[in-house]
């Protein structure tokens, strides 16, 4: 067991995917011998030579298409996107190429790639380097979409994803690469050193994909989360004193719908929490799976909180982003309803 | 700034429209054996000429001459002869099967037969083509079952893709054909990616990526030149120029460069224009291109000029926007009937033993069509399961898409 941030798990599971399968190749910008922009990649291309983990020029539209190529030759390339944001070039590739393949050639051809790419906003990053588009990949059958909340988390789904046989789309909270930030962006964040979920096993173990997690046991109201909110979503839970219980997802295709449910049956109340835009967000098919299946046991119309429908401003990140005062007032509003 | 006239915008136009003369006077066409071979590790810089000319093989007397002939032996040849005749005779059929509603949409190949009949016999097994939808001739030329071929345009109960994918979408792995996706340029980067994959992997076996000349303007086709030459990926880029992306003349394209193969240059890829309609030219440039690839000198760019003498598909009536003649006007001529010309001048071939195989090949085609047609057409017969909506979309259903399923009452 060791100590590790997000980003050298994230590398950790890129090395021992990489060991074991001589079939795992690595690249995108930046990622070869600079190792990335927030360092995922360092060190791989020492270790594991150059035609394994490389440079690729500036085209998100030529790195997932020569990854298809590559998956239908027989290879698992995992590569990185370097800001979820820059995916639109690819989306092609992605939507109707990727995630079709297996079915309408009927498995003659697959498509086993991963994208990674950092997701979200927290630094500063402006319109363009902050956005969360994981909405525009669960509405693509055919795709897997991953958000990990952790150290832990996020090593044994990146093995999980580069060892699945379909196309994965990981992202990776940016603002919890350092620490399980709760969105007092006044306070220093908490190193993962200083967090269970830090602690990483440094050989290969997988977390399924399509299992939640319960990381607070509560019964007054459920909050569904994912990635950086989960943080937010206990904090809003310890300073407003609600015994929420709270889910993270980690997966959101597919979905492990037993534990919302089972959940929301018992405490009949449920706030959804992302930090992607509101409109036709993720959210939507929470509550609505929410409604359907948990509608008698209700006590209250189920609250979303997530980001404005703006694109995401600069100077005023934080009068954005959804941090714990907003989750708490709609918790407060939930209980009270 | 007063004495400047106003901006205008330039758009392009096709010399000629329905109702005009057709004119192909802008086609330069050289002579048959006028343009040189060079060694197929020469720099590309020292052939920029070779994008602007058209490799050609077979003159109008129908000899074989000049430095890219003499590849090829008789039964080569007349297998060649024979796959063309065969997708012609394939195609025909499958028109007259979509007019009798048996499937909803064809895609045929007029004009077009010695691009990827001829191109497939230059590859080796175990090579992998990333095809548009009008390349057939290569799943013809290496002996793909034409009953699958009409299995899948059918979407009948033994349609290879279930009845998922649109008519001539084939996929066949075995045969070195990738899945098509129906939507245009995407797998011409794939192709890039395939090829990478094989070198990363120190194999053997070489990509051909496939696009048609209106497409090049996507993106993807960009990418894939980067990529290709970036990592000098053993790849060979076809660009098949047939003059018209459905309504639009390639001209839209194009732009103001003088060609498409015109396009690799900037990109330091050798790139070579040959004469379509000319099954040993073909043959020739892409063997060239294949020991190119083979001996890791990297990729090669080659448009293939010729001209789609159909619509573009059963959607589509040409006569809306190009003369009906045109095709006639087309300075390349026939691919079948110049093959067939040069087999009688080596005198391996004659009139009366073409009407014959003619005949005996339409019958191989209906023969091939009754059996189809005993599994189902698309409105009649047997066909694919409403289960085979939901396999497939991944390796391992998903509880939702099993919930959706069983909603379905499957």
């Amino acid at each position: 067991m060791a100590r590790m941030t997000m980003i050298e798990a994230v590398r950790s599971a890129m090395d021992v995917s990489m060991a074991r399968d001589e079939n795992v190749v690595v690249f995108g910008e930046d990622v070869g011998y600079f190792g990335g922009v927030f360092r995922c990649t360092q060190g791989l291309q020492a270790k594991y030579g150059k035609t394994r983990c490389f440079d690729a020029p500036i085209s998100e539209s030529g790195i997932v298409g020569t990854a298809i190529g590559m998956a239908a030759y027989g290879l698992k390339p995992c590569v990185e996107i370097q800001f979820a944001d820059y995916m639109y070039p690819a989306y092609d590739q992605i939507t109707q190429e990727a995630a079709r393949i297996r079915y309408r050639s009927n498995g003659d051809f697959t498509c086993p790639i991963v994208l990674r790419m950092p997701t979200g906003g927290g630094i500063f990053g402006g319109q363009t380097h902050s956005q969360s588009p994981e909405a525009l990949f669960t509405h693509v059958c055919g795709l897997k979409v991953i958000v990990p909340s952790n150290p832990y988390d996020a090593k044994g789904l990146l093995i999980s994803a580069i060892e699945d046989p379909d196309p994965v789309m990981f992202l990776e909270p940016k603002r919890l690469y350092n620490g399980p930030f709760d969105g007092h962006h006044e306070r220093p964040v908490t190193p993962w050193s200083k967090h269970e979920l830090g602690d990483v096993p440094e050989g290969h173990y997988t977390i399924p994909i399509g299992k939640a997690e319960i990381r607070r046991k509560g019964s007054a109201v459920t909050v569904v989360a994912y990635g950086t909110m989960v943080h937010v979503a206990l904090a809003a839970a310890e300073e407003t004193g609600i015994d929420a219980e709270v889910i993270d997802l980690r997966s959101l295709l597919p979905l492990d719908l037993d534990t919302i449910v089972q959940s929301v049956t018992k405490t009949g109340r449920c706030v959804v929490v992302h930090e992607a835009t509101l409109t036709s967000g993720f959210g939507s098919e929470l509550v609505s799976l929410v409604q359907e299946h948990c509608f008698y046991h209700l006590e209250a119309p189920v609250v979303r909180v997530t980001g404005w429908d703006t694109p995401y401003p600069h100077a005023q990140e934080w009068d954005y982003f959804p941090g714990p005062a907003r989750v708490g007032r709609a918790l407060s509003e939930v209980m009270e309803a | 700034m007063s004495d400047l006239d106003r901006l205008s915008l330039h758009v392009p136009e096709p010399a000629v429209r329905p109702g005009g003369q057709p004119d192909f006077s802008n086609v330069k066409i050289p002579k048959a054996g006028s343009v040189p071979r060079p060694e197929v590790d020469v720099a590309p810089e020292e052939i920029r000429d070779l994008a602007f000319s058209i490799i050609r093989v077979l003159n109008r007397d129908g000899e074989a001459v000049g430095p890219w002939a003499g590849l090829l032996s008789d039964a080569e040849l007349l297998t060649g002869l024979r796959h063309m005749m065969m997708l012609r005779a394939f195609d025909a059929r499958m028109l007259m099967a979509q007019r009798q509603g048996k499937t909803s949409f064809y895609m045929q190949h007029l004009g077009e037969e010695a691009v990827s009949c001829a191109f497939r016999r230059a590859l080796r097994k175990g090579d992998m083509n990333f095809p548009t939808y009008r390349q057939a001739g290569l799943l013809i030329a290496d002996d793909y079952p034409m009953v699958e071929m009409m299995n899948q345009i059918f979407s009948n109960e033994s349609d290879p893709c279930h009845g998922r994918q649109l008519p001539v979408m084939y996929t066949s792995k075995e045969h070195g054909f990738f899945t098509i996706s129906g939507n245009l340029a995407t797998q011409y980067v794939q192709a890039v990616g395939w090829a990478m994959a094989s070198a990363i992997k120190k194999d053997t076996r070489i990509a051909a990526g496939w696009i048609g000349d209106g497409s090049t303007a996507e993106s993807d086709f960009h990418s894939a030149l980067v990529f290709a030459s970036t990592y000098r990926a053993p790849v060979i880029l076809n660009i098949v120029n047939n003059q018209w992306a459905i309504s639009t003349f390639q001209g839209i394209a194009r732009g103001g460069s003088g060609t498409f193969a015109a396009r690799g240059l900037g990109f330091g890829i050798p790139a070579l224009r040959v004469d379509g309609n000319d099954y040993l030219a073909v043959y020739a440039v892409a063997r060239w291109a294949v020991e190119r690839a083979r001996r890791n000198l990297g990729p090669t760019l080659i448009e293939y000029v010729t001209y789609r003498v159909g619509a573009h598909s059963t959607s589509d009536d040409p006569s809306a926007y190009r003369p009906k003649t045109e095709s006639e006007a087309w300075p390349l001529g026939d691919p079948v009937l110049r093959l067939k010309k040069h087999l009688i001048v080596r005198g391996a071939w004659s009139e009366e033993r073409h009407a014959q195989a003619e005949a005996e090949i339409m019958d191989e085609v209906i023969q091939a069509q009754k059996q189809a047609e005993s599994h189902g057409t698309l409105h009649a017969g047997g066909r694919p399961s409403v289960r085979d909506i939901f396999e497939g979309v991944y390796a391992e259903m998903p509880p939702h898409i099993r919930r959706q399923r069983q909603k379905a009452g499957y």
